[in-house]
């Protein structure tokens, strides 16, 4: 699917993209100047897609998904035209952005025992946030919508009226996304939900995120930094690095053939069940206030080439589809004389290792 | 096919007698719950968490061992008894001769030049406010080498040899100026500035980026051909494990229910406990889809553990034999409300509350309104599914007063048996031989 970034998504047709991110940037000021955390993003996601967001720490993952919902700190700005249904979420008045917010837009966090309230029963949990937005509905009528929501994720209906430290930690995670979806949101952004989960939890949270296309019919923002539930729960993939989307297409394209080095490195340095050998990127992530010149990735890039330190990669049409940022690809007619040979440069020093 | 370095030693769990250096014998370690005011005044049971319960485990020089398991399954408190940071309730650690779980501390503080520990947080584990210098000087200082000029040509030595070079840039440098791949580096650099001969690692990358940890976990590899290191390494992560270590015991609520060479435990898995682990590690392939039979529900109360196996309540191989008991049935009737086509306020009221199942027995009665009615229920639940391994464990359904007594076969904790070459401590696997004569029940 090649989608023409320059084109103005127009209206927001049935069978248009539910989030439609251009240009997306994020940054934070600092004593230092400003830290580019979000410096330039686009996508698309449709109707029902689930898309993974994957990245290191400190690469702007969370940030650019907390920015979409309108949940940055003071301090953050945001600039950039964001379409929900052909709707700008970037320019509405604080007011809309907190009604678009739990009905139109879902925000599941990384640890649910922070964001559950521990005097709260659960009943109380889904009777506040379904009167926020349908002030009219019955205890009774909360009860049935939410009960059913707590069935498709595992959760008994002889719990309802439980306390968040009655739950375990997974239980709480699946109260946690039950609570974000009973308003039944187009589109959800799910920061790390399982890092803080065990492996079978995990595994298990991974698979309801899995079914959520089936039974809710909604658009999933996955970011997570591990690539293997990316393999197994998203139909597409976004490989973002020091604040930029270095690359993105179907999970099968993008992990099979990757295109960009950086994709590459990662998926090579992941260690899983056939690891045979110990791969790492040397080097560590670049300063996000100064980020090198030209790629952000080619101090540490292995095939950098003497362009990559000179002019920023363009975003171009991936081989396969999708969409890629590296000299490596092309477009090779911007490519200076000279430029493809490869870069020399110092050794890396231990001292720039992470 | 091979996936590990070629320098790992040939250790296969029924090797030569070498001699261990370090041998566990039945380890406990149980934690006494405090309770209330009230129930301590009057001495009341309040409960005790058995943390690690009847462990055994030698390790042989040079060798790395795996403490395999999920939070909760003991892994952490057995490594921390390892060095008397945590006191055993019963059994012995022999390091050589000396038994670290009789030593008062002074003997403990010399085991400690031997037995060294890596521990899983760099942040939580670096005083915020002592020089890298200072962090790693501070074990010689402990150990009582005075002289300065010593202290700072060893923490030179074990900068250096971490891979935080040039040392000067680090030596006076805080935690903060660090990156995680490098506070690690120090952590590892302050356990081996006294030329230990054991590393407790306890997840020392799991907090660190994919990208680093194949770094730190190279440089694990390292330091222990280069010292001659031996490792116990605690992980949930069975991928890394796989890389890393020779032997692995997996570990479930205080016990080991596995444990073998790693080529074995990962070529042929016998415990559902680890195959179930084995098959829920998310691989970066496009084409694997996700597991669709993983064990339901999460690591139970340790302070109640359940009856008989630890591990049939999520066991996907479960049998009669497996200790079935009334928190099952509880579980199996939430379950069965569940299901869209069941009227469950209707149901509720036949069967009524549900709290006294939590008393772990192997007997439950329920019901409130008629036995007539509480079977019917319970013949619905098994026409729903009836290769749950549950009923199989039901020995005799009696009527009591309104409702139903329902008795389960009761069973004993599987011991660790030999099947093949490794250890297992399950039902599945009653007798000592190899794998082809595993008997189900």
């Amino acid at each position: 699917m090649a989608i023409d970034l320059n084109d103005e998504v127009v209206a927001a047709g049935a069978h248009g993209p539910v989030i439609s991110a251009r240009d997306v940037r994020v940054w934070y000021g600092t004593t230092r100047g400003a830290i580019r955390a979000v410096d330039g993003v686009s996508f698309d996601l449709a109707p029902g897609e689930t898309m993974g967001l994957v990245g290191e720490s400190g690469c702007g993952k969370s940030t650019l998904g907390r920015g979409l919902m309108g949940l940055l700190p003071e301090g953050a700005k945001r600039d950039g035209q964001v379409l929900f249904r052909g709707r700008d979420i970037f320019s509405l008045s604080p007011k809309a952005a907190y009604q678009m917010r739990g009905r139109e837009l879902g925000m599941i966090f990384q640890e649910p025992l922070t964001r559950l309230n521990p005097l709260m029963r659960i009943s109380q949990h889904f009777e506040e946030t379904i009167k926020q937005h349908e002030p009219d509905l019955s205890k009774n009528e909360i009860r049935e919508r939410a009960l059913e929501v707590l069935r498709l994720m595992g959760i008994p209906p002889t719990r309802y009226r439980s306390y968040p430290h009655e739950f375990s930690g997974g239980m709480r995670q699946r109260l946690m996304i039950a609570l974000a979806l009973v308003l039944r949101p187009a589109f959800v952004v799910a920061d790390e939900p399982t890092t803080a989960l065990d492996v079978l939890v995990e595994a298990q949270i991974v698979q309801i995120l899995n079914d959520l296309r089936r039974n809710f019919q909604t658009s999933l923002l996955l970011i997570t930094h591990n690539v293997g539930i990316v393999a197994e729960a998203c139909d597409r993939v976004a490989v973002m690095y020091a604040g930029r989307i270095v690359e993105q297409g179907t999970v099968t394209e993008v992990f099979k053939k990757p295109q960009h080095p950086y994709t590459r490195e990662l998926l090579r340095s992941t260690i899983s069940l056939t690891t045979t050998g110990l791969n790492y990127i040397p080097g560590a992530p670049p300063d996000l206030i100064d980020p090198p010149d030209g790629c952000r990735f080619h101090p540490r890039c292995p095939a950098a080439m003497n362009v990559c330190a000179e002019k920023n990669p363009v975003n171009i049409e991936r081989p396969g589809g999708g969409r890629v940022e590296c000299w490596l690809v092309g477009p090779d007619d911007q490519v200076p004389a000279g430029g493809k040979q490869p870069l020399k440069r110092e050794e890396l020093t231990v001292a720039d290792e992470a | 096919m091979p996936t590990k370095p070629d320098t790992s030693s040939d250790t296969s769990s029924d090797g030569p007698a070498t001699p261990s250096l370090l041998e566990v014998r039945d380890l406990s370690v149980h934690f006494e719950l405090r309770g209330g005011t009230l129930s301590r005044l009057f001495g009341r049971d309040t409960g005790t968490i058995k943390a690690v319960d009847g462990v055994n485990l030698a390790l042989r020089p040079g060798e790395v061992v795996g403490l395999v398991g999920e939070s909760g399954s003991g892994k952490s408190t057995l490594g921390r008894a390892l060095l008397g940071l945590v006191p055993a309730t019963d059994g012995s650690i022999h390091l050589r001769e000396q038994n670290i779980a009789d030593l008062g501390r002074r003997q403990l503080r010399e085991i400690r030049q031997v037995v060294q520990m890596v521990f899983q947080d760099p942040n939580a584990a670096l005083n915020p406010s002592m020089t890298v210098e200072d962090a790693v000087a501070d074990a010689l200082r402990v150990h009582g080498v005075r002289s300065a000029s010593e202290r700072r040509t060893r923490v030179v030595e074990a900068l250096d040899r971490v891979g935080l070079s040039p040392v000067e840039l680090f030596l006076s440098k805080y935690p903060r100026d660090l990156s995680g791949g490098q506070k690690q580096r120090v952590v590892l650099a302050r356990a081996i500035v006294l030329d230990p001969e054991l590393l407790v690692a306890d997840e020392p990358v799991s907090m660190l980026d994919m990208s680093v940890r194949a770094k730190i976990l190279q440089l694990m590899l390292d330091l222990k051909s280069d010292l001659g290191l031996t490792y116990v390494y605690i992980t949930h992560d069975l991928a890394t494990a796989k890389y890393f270590c020779d032997r692995i015991a997996i570990m479930y609520l205080g016990r080991i229910v596995e444990i073998g060479s790693t080529e074995e435990i990962f070529a042929t898995p016998r415990h559902p406990y680890t195959k179930a682990l084995l098959a829920a590690i998310p691989e970066p392939d496009p084409d694997r889809m996700v597991p669709r039979d993983l064990p339901r529900g999460e690591i139970p109360d340790a302070a109640q553990p359940p009856i008989g196996c630890a591990f049939h309540p999520r066991c996907p191989e479960a049998v009669a034999g497996c200790g079935w008991e009334s928190r099952d049935l509880r579980a199996l009737l939430e379950e069965h409300w569940l299901r869209a086509d069941v009227a469950f306020e209707d149901e509720q009221k036949v069967i009524g509350d549900l709290e006294h199942l939590d008393t772990p027995s192997t007997s439950a009665t329920l019901g409130t309104g008629g036995s007539v009615e509480v079977r019917a229920i319970l013949d619905r639940m098994k026409a729903e599914d009836s290769t749950e391994p549950l009923w199989s464990g039901v020995t005799s359904i009696e009527d009591a007063g309104s409702g139903v007594t329902v008795h389960f076969e009761p069973a004993p904790a599987p011991a660790l048996r030999r099947a093949g070459g490794v250890e297992v401590a399950c039902v599945l696997y009653p007798d000592t031989g190899d794998a082809a004569d595993r008997g189900r029940a």
